[in-house]
């Protein structure tokens, strides 16, 4: 009987280790625009408004409304969602339920819903992108006349181009803005300040000073890290990455211009080109410099890594410079504009050209620079066949995340997923102190930010029907096998030009231009 | 009304029973109800027909339904979705079309390995199928049907040769599923057995390994997925300090296709090896020891009275659980999913999750498409195997 017991609890002991490891310690396999960090937890939102919020009276306003959310689990985006709904409903007397999932099941669950009439949620935050798959069968509340006259959501304080990218379409406003979303390089500000280098400006910088890091003990563990680090895994990132590295190969006559096709002919100018093959290459490259298993990364991966002083750069959304305090990179972190390119595709040949004053009319020191408004940011929509009570629950609600107050304090949080879209988190600079980056890493933060926000040829992304299919199905999986070495160039190429043309064939060509070129005519 | 009345008053008039005459009346009908429910007719009524349309309703139904949504493509509209009808141009798309490269692999001239093989196939079933004829002991349909058999044989090695033995030539979702199916069951059987073979000793500590061998059986397969995407992270994983001490600093499991499918192969074995084992363990322990003793002492070897005598004697076991293993890992899609996203490239991507990308992206029509590729393929395996088994274990008997 002893013999017996002693056998069945060390079975037991295992168990509850590999159950209780298992899940939790590593990142999501199907990771999201905005991923796990892991960086020391940054300072906590000041207790204001919730502690303003718990002395007052509960609120009747919506009292007895349940408003169902669906949004994405990365613990971010969820997360303040989570954090701020207690606050939430104290006020108004409501009831918020967040349902999280994976970035990849957001859409497929959504459109499912609303489409089958099943109405299970009453909003969504969501990738703007997908608004043209929303809007067209008419999924999505009409919120035009709620923002212009909601002084709790200060609509105007919203940039333009947020007002515009994330929450318009086709004339009418159907999000509301929680995020806003550029690409940026990062890189270590000590590093490069010893040995009198300047941040990148092209890619080829960017290859020359990741070789030269690469290998070296850059953290001062003893240990040999990374030039670069680029999340590079399928299913995740990576598809975003390369429309960043070829954004300047592709767009030099400003953002009307358009980097994903010709906006004559709707032929992608992802497809056979000199460009591509160009960015494609120096992506491959990238990976000379990167931690061995980094086809496997995702941003998780790639964020711990110049978090912990592994890596000498890497690119992001905003999340790197709000992970930063507290950890190894506190203070050793600089923001700079994508790099460019002094080469732009000439669209006629299909060959590579020098920049000029006429190919490259925006360039900066003969640099084309493209920033990549990549994603766009975080929105919230509402569902246009929910009860009205929980339509003007549901909208309260995400205009209390976006209100000025609120927001101030998510988007300098690394916890949150949220990056500044407001003049007011430009301006305003106390709350970045606050939450632990010091005054020079807050300018140079918020510098790279603007300067990528007022570039008159920032590169928007893909937003038309069927936009997930032409991104994470077709450029993901052709980017993976030509990072695999399943596919040559050339065959990357085809592959993309291949996959996108049956796509704007199936969605019916003329509807598709009309929609790209449609979505190029963003507000600045 | 009228003719009713006068039809009712035109019956013959029975005699008015008497009262004890009534009670056995009755009783005898009571019985004979009862009966008529013992009978197997109102057996099938109660019984059998519930059961039919739960199946109905749950399984034939979906499948029609899904049968339909392969012929499709999904249409949003204003207020709604649409089903657009489209033939078969998502098998076409799968087959023949674009999604080739990705579902079949990318198909080239076999080099001289791969003709070796085809050469060698085609020999082996000309002369199989000959021997068959000549034997006479085959009718006309068995042949023709043995033929149909051999061609599909030689038409899978065909495919299978362009994609593995030649040059350019890559494996998609179809074969890449063949692999971690045969190459899964070959290490979890193998494993299995040999687990069960050692623990069916009187060694000590043996309820105490039974218990723990059975420990990753009890993890869910995302939670296995987890576990191994740690293990075989290199730079960051618990096990860094050991490829570290190995050399292996710059060692990964993830830029090789070949090195990540072997990832995914040493996952689904380490999860499923318990199921194998555990099954044989049970299937070898109430084997009656004494026939193996006295082959022993007739001077059998033991890989003699192993191969001879334990071997068959599990044989049906072996059957079944090989016949489940096989439909199971066929569905196999938390670990190439977790561990890799399917990649590198599309390395490890079987045709389950090839399927759950397509759906993901609510491309309905071609994942309804491989769902029911996959189905055609688990039962002609399933059948082929079946058969197969059937003939040698009734030899055997």
């Amino acid at each position: 009987m002893v013999s017996r017991f002693r056998s069945i609890a060390a079975a037991i002991v295992p168990i509850l280790v590999l159950t209780a490891c298992s899940p939790t310690a590593s990142p999501s396999a199907s990771s999201p625009p905005a991923s796990t960090g892991t960086a020391s937890t940054p300072p906590s939102a000041p207790a204001a408004s919730a502690s303003q919020v718990a002395a007052a009276s509960p609120g009747t306003k919506f009292k007895g409304v349940n408003v169902n959310i669906l949004t994405f689990n990365g613990p971010q985006v969820a997360e303040p969602l989570q954090r701020r709904a207690p606050d939430w409903e104290q006020l108004t007397g409501g009831h918020v339920n967040v349902v999280a999932v994976g970035f990849q099941t957001i859409y497929d669950k959504a459109l499912l819903d609303a489409s089958t009439g099943t109405n299970s949620f009453d909003a969504y935050v969501f990738d703007p992108q997908w608004m043209g798959d929303f809007t067209g069968p008419g999924y999505l509340l009409d919120l035009t006349d709620r923002v212009k006259n909601d002084p709790q959501l200060d609509w105007n304080d919203i940039s333009a181009f947020h007002r515009d990218f994330n929450a318009t379409y086709n004339g009418k406003v159907y999000t509301i803005p929680l995020d806003g979303d550029f690409h940026m390089v990062y890189y270590r500000t000590d590093l490069l300040a010893k040995d009198g280098l300047k941040p990148p400006a092209t890619w080829d910088d960017y290859l020359a000073i990741a070789q030269k890091y690469n290998g070296q003990d850059l953290n001062g563990d003893g240990q040999p890290d990374y030039g670069s680090c680029i999340a590079k895994k399928k299913g995740a990132q990576s598809y975003w990455w390369i429309i960043s590295i070829a954004a300047g190969l592709l767009q030099a006559k400003g953002t009307n211009d358009g980097a994903f096709f010709d906006t004559s002919n709707m032929n992608p100018l992802f497809g056979p080109n000199e460009a591509m093959t160009k960015a494609l290459e120096t992506y491959a490259k990238t990976a000379e410099f990167g931690p061995p298993d980094e086809l496997n990364q995702d941003v998780g991966g790639s964020r711990g890594l110049f978090t912990t002083g592994r890596c000498a750069l890497t690119m992001d959304w905003g999340d790197i410079g709000t992970l930063a305090p507290g950890t190894f990179a506190q203070d050793k972190t600089g923001a700079t504009i994508t790099p460019g390119w002094k080469q732009v595709l000439d669209r006629a040949t299909g060959k590579l050209v020098a920049c000029d004053a006429t190919t490259c009319p925006n360039a900066v020191d003969g640099v084309n620079y493209a920033p990549f408004a990549s994603f766009g940011g975080w929105s919230g929509a509402i569902n246009a066949k929910s009860p009205k009570a929980n339509q003007d629950a549901a909208y309260d609600f995400l205009s209390y995340m976006s209100s000025p107050a609120i927001s101030a304090v998510d988007v300098t949080l690394g916890r949150t997923g949220f990056n500044p879209y407001r003049t007011s988190q430009f301006t305003n600079k106390q709350p970045w102190l606050d939450a632990g980056l010091s005054q020079a890493a807050t300018d140079n933060y918020l510098g790279a930010i603007k300067s990528t926000l007022e570039n008159k040829n920032m590169v928007l992304d893909l937003r038309i029907p069927l936009t997930k299919r032409y991104e994470q199905d077709v450029l993901d999986t052709a980017v993976s096998q030509y990072l695999a070495k399943e596919l040559d160039a050339a065959g990357t190429e085809q592959a993309i030009a291949d996959g996108w043309n049956a796509i704007t064939d199936e969605a019916g060509k003329d509807k598709q231009l009309a929609a790209y070129v449609a979505s190029l005519g963003v507000q600045r | 009304m009228a003719s009713s009345d006068s039809s009712i008053d035109a019956a013959p008039q029975e005699p008015v029973p008497s009262g004890s005459a009534l009670r056995v009346r009755a009783a005898r009908q009571a019985t004979g109800t009862l009966g008529a429910w013992r009978s197997d007719g109102a057996a099938r009524w109660l019984f059998i027909w519930p059961a039919v349309l739960l199946i109905l309703v749950l399984s034939i139904f979906p499948l029609v339904a899904s049968v339909a949504l392969s012929l499709s493509r999904l249409a949003f509209h204003q207020g709604g979705v649409d089903l657009k009808l489209i033939g078969f141009a998502n098998y076409q798309q799968l087959l023949f079309g674009l999604e080739r490269s990705h579902f079949l692999g990318v198909l080239r001239t076999p080099n001289l390995i791969g003709w070796a093989i085809v050469i060698a196939t085609a020999a082996l079933t000309a002369a199989a199928w000959i021997r068959s004829a000549r034997s006479g002991r085959v009718r006309p349909m068995g042949l023709i049907l043995r033929l149909i058999g051999g061609l599909l044989l030689l038409g899978s090695v065909w495919i299978l040769v362009q994609a593995l033995a030649s040059d350019g030539g890559r494996p998609g979702a179809l074969i890449v599923t063949l692999i971690f199916v045969f190459a899964g069951i070959l290490f979890q059987y193998t494993l299995g057995l040999g687990l069960a073979m050692l623990l069916v000793q009187q060694i000590p500590w043996r309820r105490f390994f039974r218990i723990v061998f059975l420990v990753p059986l009890t993890i869910t397969p995302v939670g296995v997925g987890y576990m191994f995407l740690m293990m075989t992270d290199t730079s960051k994983g618990p096990l860094e300090p050991i490829w570290v001490a190995l050399g292996l600093r710059n060692f990964t499991w993830v830029t090789d296709p070949w090195l990540a499918r072997l990832a995914v192969i040493i996952g689904d074995t380490w999860q499923w090896t318990p199921f194998v084992f555990i099954v044989l363990l049970a299937a070898l322990e109430s084997l009656d020891q004494e026939v193996r003793e006295a082959a022993l002492v007739d001077g059998a070897g033991r890989w003699q009275a192993f191969r001879h005598i334990t071997l068959p004697a599990i044989l049906p076991v072996t059957t079944t659980i090989v016949l489940i293993r096989l439909i199971e890992g066929f569905k196999i899609i938390d670990m190439p999913n977790i561990l890799l996203g399917g990649g590198p490239g599309t390395a490890t991507q079987s045709m389950t999750l090839q399927a759950y990308i397509d759906w993901n992206t609510l491309n309905l029509g071609r994942s309804a498409a491989i769902a029911y590729l996959l189905l055609i393929l688990v039962s002609v395996v399933a059948t082929v195997y079946v058969g197969f088994v059937r003939r040698r274990v009734t030899e055997l008997a």
